[in-house]
């Protein structure tokens, strides 16, 4: 990790822009029954535990290493893994290595949650036989936008409706990375891929709002830059029984075309901005998490768009046209009236 | 043991409950659907205890019992035509990770245009997925199928297929006798896998191969497809013994020994063949039929020692090897024969696609036909 990267991560802990005044520290029993902080409020008082070995084949400052790090945190060495093609994968180390602690179970594209369901129904009828001793293992999904919005959307759904005990989780960099940037429904509109050249021209599916209305045990969004965040959020997924969804915002600098320092100061700027809302769900019950509750709220004057357009270089057509302004005031507005739908849900 | 009068899918269904499965998941479609209905019912009576999902489609019904497999449970899924072709991408993953799924296929026509009634084509289209496969003529072979694929599959660690036709064996009452389940658990005693995902034994499955290991993985998994040919043959040995029942071998000859012309096929025409064979001897030309059980791998070994130098063999497909005269059995039957001294004329026709009905009067004219197409 880049000192930059630590710093940024330090200091979003401290930043009062990520609201998170932990009042209680909850005892989580891991797997070999020692007790670990379930509610940290300082990365320095999480958990020890890497799931992840130190030298990933990831790009620097990928964001699915550092986001599963803060997962593993949380649901300890007692868990596995079910990984479709994705960066993750393609930078796990060729077989017979892995760089991860914790059993993974890599599956076809179109088959993350359905996989997911075959594993935790078959852990629940071997503990229940006795073929196998308890406590049973946490069953999540670690997969790109891809596998979430695209192809894997199916059997997502369906395992939502279905109420299937694991958590789902998407990192979403807004692209097929691993395939080298095509546009995918997580991309937004006006950035430039590898299939979008001029641009994409449609708007990105809202899939979290999707999830909100399967009504399932638990849904919530994420950011890698808001780690305690995170943290909180995966450790009240883990005392949930059901289906639970978290989706990790994950700026990519290959993909979004920025200095790979930047990508936590980038996943805040998205925050900040409005452009990624941080909010939960329990059984469809929502809350709206800080600070995009404030900005929706116009308690919180919103971080400048020109800027976290700018510094990307996958908007450059927007950066260079000259109908720049209503571009991006047409994105302004796109925004706002998303976090006045989400306002509009509470 | 009993005797009972049931549909196939209810002999398969009671079959697969007496397997002891742990898990299944299965989407419906016709002619399978009254199978998993059937399971879906156990499971609400409770003499099913393990996990039955009802998922949203036959890839993630094939995704689910995959990684069920995986985690060392004995699984089940079924299905049909389409739904086949649907889990066609997880066929391929589940053999390739040597995970023992056992799936019945009720034999259905595939799209286009749409047809509901019995075809090869699903099964055979699924011949290159690795996946071992039965095939069966009548209900007591769909029953005593579902423990030898078991047997076999946890045996080599490969997933077996077990198909027979829709409707016509699928929906059809027909007599069976059953197995006393302390038989059953004595000839299949729980599942023992040597892996299982687990926080415990740890591993990544099916990570990113580089050219040799991956080419290592395929060659085994070859190899093992041909060695599985002994043991199913070891494992009929020891049901029979077992039950006191006497099974069908891998490739079945009825009627006349030393015979001039044998008739090979699969599924329920393997049954009207028989009949087709007594009315050839009738006829005055000494026949035989031969029902193949087990499709994949292929029994050449059986065929060539059946036959005896200057018959004539004819083989008539329920589907169609695009590309090549006949169906696929016309095509393997030729390919196993190829290196054998005995001189065989061999001769092939496609028939019953989409359900055609095949009565014996049916085949008795594409035989005799091709009889005439052999002599000229």
């Amino acid at each position: 990790m880049s000192e930059k990267m630590k710093e940024n991560i330090l200091e979003s802990s401290v930043n009062p822009m990520v609201g998170l005044p932990h009042a209680e520290i909850s005892k989580h029993k891991e797997h070999d029954g020692t007790e670990v902080a379930a509610l940290s409020s300082k990365l320095a008082e999480m958990p020890e535990y890497e799931m992840v070995h130190k030298g990933t084949g990831a790009c620097a400052g990928c964001p699915s290493p550092m986001g599963l790090r803060i997962v593993g945190k949380v649901l300890g060495p007692n868990s596995v893994v079910v990984m479709t093609p994705s960066c993750t994968v393609a930078s796990t180390g060729m077989m017979p290595k892995s760089c991860f602690k914790i059993p993974v179970l890599n599956c076809a594209f179109a088959s993350a949650a359905a996989t997911a369901t075959g594993i935790t129904g078959a852990y629940d009828a071997l503990i229940e036989k006795g073929a196998i001793s308890g406590p049973k293992p946490t069953v999540f999904t670690w997969i790109g936008d891809g596998g979430t919005y695209d192809i894997g959307f199916q059997g997502l759904s369906a395992a939502a409706e279905r109420n299937d005990d694991f958590i789902f989780f998407c990192y979403n960099n807004e692209a097929y990375g691993n395939t080298g940037m095509q546009r995918s429904g997580a991309t937004p509109r006006h950035a430039i891929t590898t299939t979008t050249p001029g641009g994409k021209t449609e708007n990105k599916k809202n899939l979290p709002i999707l999830m909100l209305e399967h009504q399932c045990a638990y849904v919530a969004t994420a950011s890698v830059s808001y780690p305690q965040d995170l943290f909180r959020k995966v450790a009240k997924a883990k005392d949930i029984k059901g289906f639970r969804y978290i989706e990790v915002h994950s700026p990519c600098g290959p993909g979004w075309k920025i200095p790979w320092s930047e990508t936590i100061d980038m996943g805040k700027r998205a925050v900040k901005t409005g452009a990624w809302a941080l909010w939960e769900a329990e059984n469809g019950n929502l809350t709206i998490n800080a600070p995009t509750l404030q900005i929706a709220q116009g308690k919180v004057k919103p971080a400048s768009l020109e800027e976290y357009i700018e510094l990307q270089g996958r908007f450059n057509l927007v950066t260079r046209s000259p109908d720049k302004d209503k571009i991006i005031a047409d994105m302004k507005d796109g925004i706002e009236k998303d976090l006045k739908r989400l306002l509009m849900r509470l | 043991m009993s005797k009972r009068i049931e549909t196939g899918n209810t002999a398969c269904a009671l079959a697969v409950l007496a397997a002891g499965i742990d898990y299944m998941a299965a989407y419906p479609i016709t002619p399978q659907t009254t199978l998993s209905e059937k399971i879906a019912n156990f499971a609400a009576t409770g003499e099913f205890t393990g996990k039955y999902v009802l998922v949203e489609s036959e890839h993630s019904a094939m995704s689910a019992v995959a990684a069920a497999s995986a985690v060392g449970a004995r699984t089940f899924t079924a299905t049909s035509s389409q739904g086949l072709l649907h889990m066609h991408e997880i066929l391929h993953y589940a053999s390739g990770g040597r995970l023992p799924v056992v799936m019945a296929n009720i034999n259905r026509a595939v799209l286009a245009p749409w047809c509901l009634y019995a075809d090869h084509q699903d099964s055979i289209s699924q011949r290159d997925t690795g996946w071992l496969q039965l095939f069966c003529s009548n209900h007591q072979e769909i029953y005593d199928s579902v423990f030898l694929a078991y047997k076999v599959a946890e045996k080599v660690d490969i997933p077996v297929m077990i198909s027979y036709d829709g409707f016509l064996l699928s929906h059809s009452l027909l007599p069976f006798e059953t197995v006393d389940d302390s038989v059953i658990k004595q000839y299949l005693p729980d599942r023992d896998p040597a892996w299982r995902l687990h926080p415990d034994i740890g591993g990544n499955f099916s990570n990113v191969a580089m050219a040799a290991e991956y080419s290592a993985y395929r060659h085994r998994l070859a190899d093992d497809t041909l060695k599985s040919l002994q043991i199913f043959r070891d494992s009929i040995k020891e049901y029979e013994n077992l039950t006191g029942r006497k099974q069908p071998d891998l490739i079945e000859a009825s009627g006349t020994e030393n015979a001039n012309v044998y008739l090979l096929s699969m599924g329920s025409m393997a049954s009207e063949m028989e009949l087709v064979a007594t009315e050839l001897t009738k006829q005055g030309i000494n026949a035989s039929a031969l029902k193949l059980r087990l499709y994949r791998p292929f029994p050449s070994d059986e065929l060539v020692n059946i036959l005896p130098d200057g018959s004539t063999l004819i083989v008539l497909d329920r589907n169609i090897a695009y590309g090549h005269p006949g169906g696929v059995l016309y095509m393997e039957a030729r390919s196993a024969l190829y290196e054998s001294d005995k001189k065989i004329r061999v001769l092939g026709g496609s028939v019953g696609l989409g359900g055609v009905d095949l009565t014996v009067s049916v085949l008795l004219n594409e035989v005799n036909r091709l009889l005439e197409v052999a002599k000229a």
